[in-house]
């Protein structure tokens, strides 16, 4: 299994993460989305590393998987405070920022 | 051996991608997504990527995922609400503007040169923390800071009075 072999499967994920993000109006589904790309593009920085020599892939992976965590976090926050506000987790009804 | 695990694996994950665009119910794409992690740890130790294979099952499947789930059904939401695709048009779009996409990068990986094999590093514990706690250390210190203002930033948002 060569390099390019990872590079495509990652490829196709991020295009499945991109459509989620573009086709589903729940907000939920498009922050899942989200976390599908991130997962791609951790695995070409893996596929990388091991195909290119040194793990700094790795340990850049490590960073997007902290970033990933805090940003679900964050994200997720939010999405419990519109709710509250607003009663809906659909994206095309959520078009203002006064609460 | 290794590139009949690789198809299995590869087979599974885009199966599941494509179980968490496009089921109607969030509770459904969220263990669908449970499962394409795993599957990426099993391919990160095809990588030799073992320290990551781990923290992708604990961080991922476990932290990130559960906090998912546990939204998903604290809002609990009605049939309506589940909603399916935004726009008939929209479907059409984001397909084929994904499938352009998928075509561009897979045709740009195939322009690029083919690297040999490294095989030598493989990334363990050791191996990774130690760069991790040299090359990196400042990212490292900042990525904690970045952690910190994370949770204090979530629980000002979630939380009604503090």
């Amino acid at each position: 299994m060569g390099l390019t072999h990872y590079l495509v499967l990652a490829a196709i994920l991020f295009a499945f993460g991109a459509i989620g993000v573009v086709i589903r109006r729940n907000v939920l589904i498009v922050l899942m989305s989200i976390e599908l790309m991130l997962n791609a593009v951790n695995l070409t920085l893996v596929a990388g590393s091991r195909f290119g020599g040194g793990l700094d892939g790795q340990v850049m992976a490590i960073f997007v998987m902290a970033v990933a965590a805090s940003e679900a976090a964050v994200g997720l926050a939010l999405v419990l405070a519109v709710f509250r506000t607003r009663q809906t987790v659909r994206v095309d009804e959520l078009n203002l920022l006064k609460g | 051996m290794e590139a009949a695990l690789f198809w299995i694996f590869a087979g599974l994950l885009v199966v599941s991608a494509f179980g968490v665009v496009w089921s109607r119910n969030p509770v459904n794409s969220a263990m669908s997504l449970i499962g394409g992690f795993f599957i990426l740890a099993s391919l990160y130790v095809l990588l030799r990527a073992h320290l990551l294979a781990g923290l992708q099952v604990l961080v991922y499947a476990g932290a990130i995922m559960v906090l998912f789930t546990f939204v998903i059904m604290l809002l609990s939401l009605s049939e309506d609400e589940i909603g399916g695709p935004r726009y008939t048009w929209f479907k059409f779009l984001g397909v084929a503007g994904a499938g352009t996409l998928a075509v561009i990068v897979a045709w740009a990986v195939r322009q690029g040169e083919a690297l040999a094999e490294a095989g030598t590093q493989v990334g363990t514990f050791r191996e990774v923390a130690l760069l991790l706690y040299t090359d990196h250390l400042i990212a490292f210190e900042m990525t904690g800071v970045l952690l910190l203002v994370a949770i204090v930033g979530a629980v000002v948002v979630a939380k009604r009075r503090i």
